[in-house]
């Protein structure tokens, strides 16, 4: 196993330089511009001078190894020192990767955003598991049972409305109707007390139950499809046969056996909480990662979308060689040549 | 040209200013609560360092939330990328002199305007001098001196990606005359000299500040010079986070603090969501005291202020809703070659054509569906006095049956029944591709639109743009509106100015026809090609005179409506959704910062 | 030993089936699927919205285009069952017209995503020298960032495409492929997954060594055992394609903004929510019962393709 990690390991690095390079052609050819929302009265000659200033019209291969660069070499050393207050060479002259649009390192901008990511998406995430997983046991178990109906119909009506619908329909009901959560999330609330603890819940609830809501809708259909292939096995009969108890026949060898889809599908929601919510967090302003790059696609900002493309792409290739290895230890029999 | 003519401009341009004032003056009446200052009054009389004593205490009003759905990125204008970014940084930095919302010039850190009558313009109008307000201090308590506004033009003329350029054109020098003056030297005599360092899109920065931040290299490296400059305007910024939060406080050396201004101590910008969400924060949940560039259908507005905690006000400037026709053929079997001058536009450029579109359009029900109170139905380019043509007004009603005659009579029948008409030249039906950017308004009138013209045999193919693309200039796209591959296409412009030299010019004239000679990057997007047109703007750009000036421009405006170039729709305010309880604000400010006078808002109850 | 009964009885089936599988496989599928209630019941429910849709139009009297100002934002009445807009065209006619292009993008997208899905996932996990390439090949396109991508693919493809196949033909393809193409990686990660788990055991071992061709295991003893994880994705991949659909009508992709769709239909009602809840109750409701019908069907489906089930009932 561990030679198929080093291996994996290996093998990422050119497949990241390849996405990195392939994500950077579609950023170069995607039509939108830094320049776009500038008011219509800055003239074109103006406008053909900023692009000039970004580089814009520079190759395309040198702006690529330009950023290949500053994300490998530079923005890891500046995050070396920033971390352990040393000075490697000369720090002042290395060029950090910066934002066409906030013209600040984007590197900070990201970090700046982790907190509410965290919060929002990282909560929902964590109550998608938590509902998904039992509400797919149970459904495969009691098949057909009023629990199993109902909850195919509610799993499938929060899966098939968009959370644009969904997340407003919060905001009526509980903002503008019972005026329990405030509709927007305020990013600058510090949590150092037990009020703030209230009011930062209070203005979670609403985003996280949407989300965990969509989340939990996937994970807990394909958790019981599982379940249903596992519990039809013939080895199920055999361990009742033998006399072993339902619960520990559930538990042990059918939830075990059915976890393959739910680690693969964890391992993609994973990222995913890096990646943002982009529909939600517009709604409920909460102004995370999945904003930042939907703002930063809107307004050309290459640097910005390149960096957290790529950062995204990092962490789907890591969790799916976590996902890789899970299945080796949930199925001893898988194994990779 | 005479100098006397070179007066008479300027006394008359004096003349103009002060006449609106009047009508601001009932602007602010109708908000004025005691605590209102008067600071439109007529040109030269200093701002709120010398209004009256507001009779409380500054910084006593604890915090005002400002909703922006689009959230500010950075806090320098001259590296803005747009209005979100001139906004945050209009709480913070102040220019010499700002529009007022009648689109007069008032004083902010200039003393006075300068005019050929008191002196600060020379008399063959290529230099004007500014006379700066004594014992103003920036932010970190350092003096503000005719130093930090030479260093403005240095910084944005030495910064090729200073957005703001084209403020500076035609400025051959800026020189500290003294500590308190500055002269401005003009390569030619320029009518109107205001634009360099006026509204909020040429503040003035702190040179200490951002002396080591100047040209290309060195801008975008000062994060922190950019995200929290030195100002001299009421707030400073306290935290920025990028695209999402700016936090203010008060400006501890502000100007305004002895007379008790700003009444409120610290302000709040938060951005995201879409222009329907943040204007219910406000309206409906009372969550915020204004929500800006409330662009939302006027019913679902109306049900929001029926909660009774805000309303939707609209301030009108130069933003002109309008349908562009193309002269040019975007016919995709030319190539390289559609969209081109020198491939006329089959149909489009026949006088019967373009009338009658225009004539079949219902532009109350445009205003009616779309816009509501912030929308008004206007057949001119520049619907604004003094400058609006008197001479359009006709397409205000709708003629369908007028515009089915004019085709008829043109040689445009259906001769196949089907409900369309043909072109008797080519036999074709008479088809338009009519795209525009992703909004639900525009949209909504794309729809009715469609159906007007459906009305007058004209078939009609809707498109929509994101308008990220559709604005957004890459010339290797096919769908920004400068690139024009459509029949008709449909967006808003305004001017920057109220002066409408540079924009009513930059609308038609041949040199701006958008061409791969300009880089695609000129400003005549519906390729108007009049000689005409190009004399006019030529005079206009040496007239003086003012009553001459409103001729020149009713002349251009009447030009290219009349040819077709352009179908005006609607005279479009800038709509903010407004906390009932904030007073002071006014009217909306369409022609500079909706924030230009913050430090006069208070609240009450 | 568990899975060594299997084989045998899966031989066994198929035994039978080649004596007879014209007459049986086919009916039995059908007689199988028939006792699955929820399946009977999502299928003619899945047949009334396609009939609603594709022949609704042509009986319901009102032009789902004609704009009225005059009668906008009416509440439901006999006239108009499900009111009007806010531009008084009637909402109904919109909903019934609609369902044509939500209902084919829908069905035929989300064929394209699950095809793809299942052949990729069965292939990586079948053979593992495909294995490394095809999921490096689904990590770089769970990474590649969709809204740039989709505008890239408009700006190179939409014109060709447009004049090739027509407009409403062309842009039907094209949000088709897209869709497919940037919803099948899911499901290949989730088949794959359960195919690496299959081909250990035993009744595959045991094919393998009766020399049984790869295609045909590949075929008969995995593809029927990933099939509920299909049939999960399928429907969820139909929700997916609808919203998608909408959502890519207003980059300036999808079909022109006139033109109705649930998910459109779903966007422009959703801010009269509070003054026409209605209006945005009809699309969703259609949306979620589409998909709910679809599942279920796929349930029944999975049933009764699964040898092991047939047999025992």
């Amino acid at each position: 196993m561990s030679r198929y990690i080093i291996r994996r390991t290996l093998i990422a690095i050119p497949t990241l330089i390849a996405i990195s390079f392939v994500i950077f052609i579609i950023l170069d050819l995607a039509p939108n511009d830094p320049t776009g929302s500038l008011p219509l009265t800055v003239p074109g000659d103006v406008r053909e001078a900023i692009r000039e200033a970004l580089g814009l019209n520079d190759p395309f291969f040198f702006r690529w190894l330009k950023w290949m660069r500053q994300m490998f070499i530079n923005e890891p050393l500046n995050f070396i020192e920033s971390v352990f207050n040393i000075s490697i060479g000369a720090g002042e002259d290395r060029v950090r990767i910066v934002s066409w649009s906030s013209r600040s390192p984007v590197v900070d901008t990201i970090i700046q955003r982790i907190p509410q990511t965290l919060w929002v998406l990282g909560t929902a995430f964590i109550l998608g598991v938590i509902i998904a997983v039992p509400v797919g046991v149970i459904s495969a178990y009691k098949q057909y049972s009023a629990f199993d109906n109902i909850g195919t119909f509610v799993t499938m009506v929060g899966y098939s409305v968009p959370t644009f619908f969904t997340g407003l329909l919060a905001i009526i009901i509980f903002s503008v109707w019972l005026g329990w959560f405030p509709s927007f999330y305020d990013t600058t609330l510090e949590v150092n007390s037990w009020e703030t603890f209230v009011q930062q819940v209070k203005q979670m609830i609403m985003p996280v139950a949407v989300l965990a809501l969509f989340n939990a809708a996937a994970l807990s259909r394909f958790t019981r499809s599982s379940m249903l292939d596992n519990l039809n096995e013939d080895y199920v009969r055999t361990a009742r046969s033998k006399g072993i108890s339902e619960n520990r026949v559930l538990t042990r060898h059918v939830l075990r056996n059915s976890l393959i889809p739910v680690v693969t599908l964890i391992a993609l929601q994973i990222p995913g909480i890096f990646a943002g919510a982009i529909i939600t967090e517009q709604i409920f302003r909460v102004n995370g990662l999945g904003q930042l790059l939907i703002i930063s696609i809107q307004g050309g900002d290459v640097p910005m979308v390149q960096t957290l493309t790529f950062i995204f792409a990092v962490l789907i290739v890591f969790f799916n060689l976590i996902a890789d290895v899970t299945y080796g230890l949930l199925d001893p029999r898988i194994r990779y040549d | 040209m005479k100098t006397t003519k070179w007066l008479a401009l300027f006394g008359a341009l004096a003349l103009v200013l002060a006449a609106c004032s009047p009508s601001d003056d009932d602007a602010t009446a109708t908000t004025a609560d005691g605590s209102t200052t008067e600071t439109t009054a007529d040109a030269g009389t200093p701002d709120t360092t010398e209004a009256p004593d507001s009779g409380m205490s500054a910084g006593e009003g604890g915090l005002v939330t400002i909703f922006q759905w689009q959230a500010p990125s950075i806090v320098n204008p001259f590296l803005s990328g747009g209005t979100k970014d001139l906004l945050a940084s209009s709480l913070v930095l102040e220019p010499l002199a700002e529009y007022d919302p009648s689109g007069q010039l008032v004083p902010a850190l200039a003393a006075e305007i300068p005019t050929v009558a008191n002196g600060g313009v020379s008399e063959d109008l290529t230099q004007l001098t500014w006379t700066l307000k004594d014992g103003v201090v920036w932010s970190d308590g350092s003096p503000f001196t005719a130093d930090d506004v030479v260093f403005t033009y240095e910084y944005c003329t030495q910064t090729t990606s200073c957005t703001q350029s084209s403020f500076f054109d035609g400025i051959t020098s800026v020189v500290a005359d003294d500590a308190t003056h500055v002269t401005i030297t003009f390569d030619a005599p320029t009518p109107f000299p205001y634009n360099a360092f006026t509204t909020y899109q040429s503040s003035i920065l702190h040179k200490t500040q951002f002396e080591g931040c100047v040209g290309d290299e060195l801008a975008p490296t000062c994060t922190e010079e950019n995200t929290n400059p030195h100002g001299t305007g009421p707030f400073v910024v306290d935290e920025f986070l990028v695209n999402d939060t700016v936090t203010y406080v008060m400006n501890p050396n502000y100007r305004g603090i002895a007379d008790g201004y700003p009444f409120f101590g610290s302000a709040l910008i938060k951005g995201g969501g879409d222009a329907t969400d943040t204007l219910r924060s406000v309206l409906e949940l009372d969550e915020g005291d204004y929500s800006w560039n409330a662009q939302v259908t006027p019913e679902v507005v109306a049900q929001m202020e029926a909660a009774g905690f805000g309303t939707v006000q609209a301030g009108f400037a130069s933003l002109v809703e309008r349908i562009m026709v193309n002269q040019t053929d975007p016919n995709p079997d030319l190539g390289d070659q559609r969209s081109e001058p020198g491939n006329p536009h089959p149909f489009l450029t026949d006088p019967a054509v373009w009338q009658a579109l225009s004539m079949a359009i219902d532009r109350q029900a445009l205003v009616d569906v779309g816009y509501g109170p912030s929308g008004r139905p206007t057949c001119n380019i520049w619907p604004g006095a003094p400058y609006a043509s008197p001479n359009n007004d006709a397409c205000l009603t709708q003629d369908i049956a007028g515009a089915n005659a004019l085709l008829e009579e043109a040689g445009y029948v259906d001769s196949d029944s089907d409900g369309i008409r043909e072109d008797p030249d080519t036999g074709d039906p008479l088809f338009l591709l009519y795209q525009t950017s992703t909004n639900t308004t525009r949209q909504l009138n794309q729809d009715l639109i469609k159906a007007n013209w459906a009305e007058i045999g004209i078939d009609v193919e809707l498109r929509n743009i994101d308008s990220g693309v559709f604005f957004g200039g890459d010339q290797a796209s096919p769908d920004t509106y400068q690139a024009f591959y459509a029949d008709v296409e449909m967006y808003a412009n305004e001017s920057g100015s109220p002066d409408p030299q540079n924009y009513m010019s930059g609308l038609g004239t041949t040199g701006q026809i958008v061409s791969p000679a300009n880089n695609f990057g000129g400003s005549n997007i519906a390729r108007f090609d009049s000689a005409e047109f190009d004399a006019l703007a030529a005079e206009l750009a040496t007239t003086g005179d003012l009553d001459k000036r409103i001729e020149l421009v009713i002349a251009m405006n009447d030009l290219i409506v009349q040819n077709g170039a352009m179908i005006p729709l609607i005279y479009r305010g800038s709509a903010s959704g407004l906390g009932v309880d904030i007073a002071g604000v006014g009217d909306i400010n369409g022609w500079d910062s909706e924030f230009w006078n913050i430090e006069i808002w208070t609240r009450t109850g | 030993m568990a899975t060594a009964q299997k084989t045998v009885e899966q031989e066994h089936g198929e035994l039978d089936a080649v004596g007879a599988r014209h007459r049986t496989l086919w009916s039995d599928v059908w007689r199988q699927f028939r006792r699955h209630k929820g399946a009977v019941v999502g299928l003619v429910l899945l047949i009334v919205i396609l009939l609603g849709s594709y022949l609704g139009p042509f009986v319901y009297p009102h032009d789902p285009f004609a704009i009225d100002i005059s009668v906008a934002n009416l509440g439901p009445s006999l006239e108009h069952p499900m009111g009007t807009d806010n531009i008084g065209r009637d909402v109904m006619a919109r909903v019934l017209v609609g369902g044509r292009i939500s209902l084919s993008v829908g069905i035929t997208a989300m064929l394209i995503g699950v095809s793809v899905g299942t052949a990729v996932g069965i292939l990586a996990g079948f053979f593992g020298r495909l294995d490394g390439i095809l999921m490096r090949g689904t990590d770089m396109f769970l990474a590649l960032p969709i809204l740039p991508l989709l505008l890239v693919i408009i700006m190179l493809f939409r014109d060709s495409l447009r004049e090739i196949f027509g407009p409403e033909l062309g842009i039907f393809l094209l949000v088709v492929f897209i869709i497919g193409l940037t919803s099948w990686m899911q499901t290949a990660r989730v088949v794959r997954g359960d195919v690496l788990a299959l081909k250990e055991q035993e009744f595959v071992l045991a094919a393998r060594s009766v020399g049984t061709r790869k295609s045909k295991i590949m075929m008969r003893h995995i593809f029927p055992n990933v099939l509920s994880p299909v049939m999960v994705a399928a429907a969820l991949g139909m929700a997916i394609a609808i919203i998608t659909e909408s959502a890519l009508s207003f980059l300036g992709l999808g079909f022109p903004s006139d033109f109705p769709t649930w998910g459109r239909l779903l966007f422009d009602a959703k801010d009269f929510i509070q003054l026409a809840p209605m209006r945005v109750v009809w699309p969703g409701l259609l949306i979620s019962l589409t998909v709910i019908s679809v599942n279920f069907i796929g349930d029944g489906l999975r049933d009764a393709l699964d040898p092991k089930l047939r047999s025992k009932g």
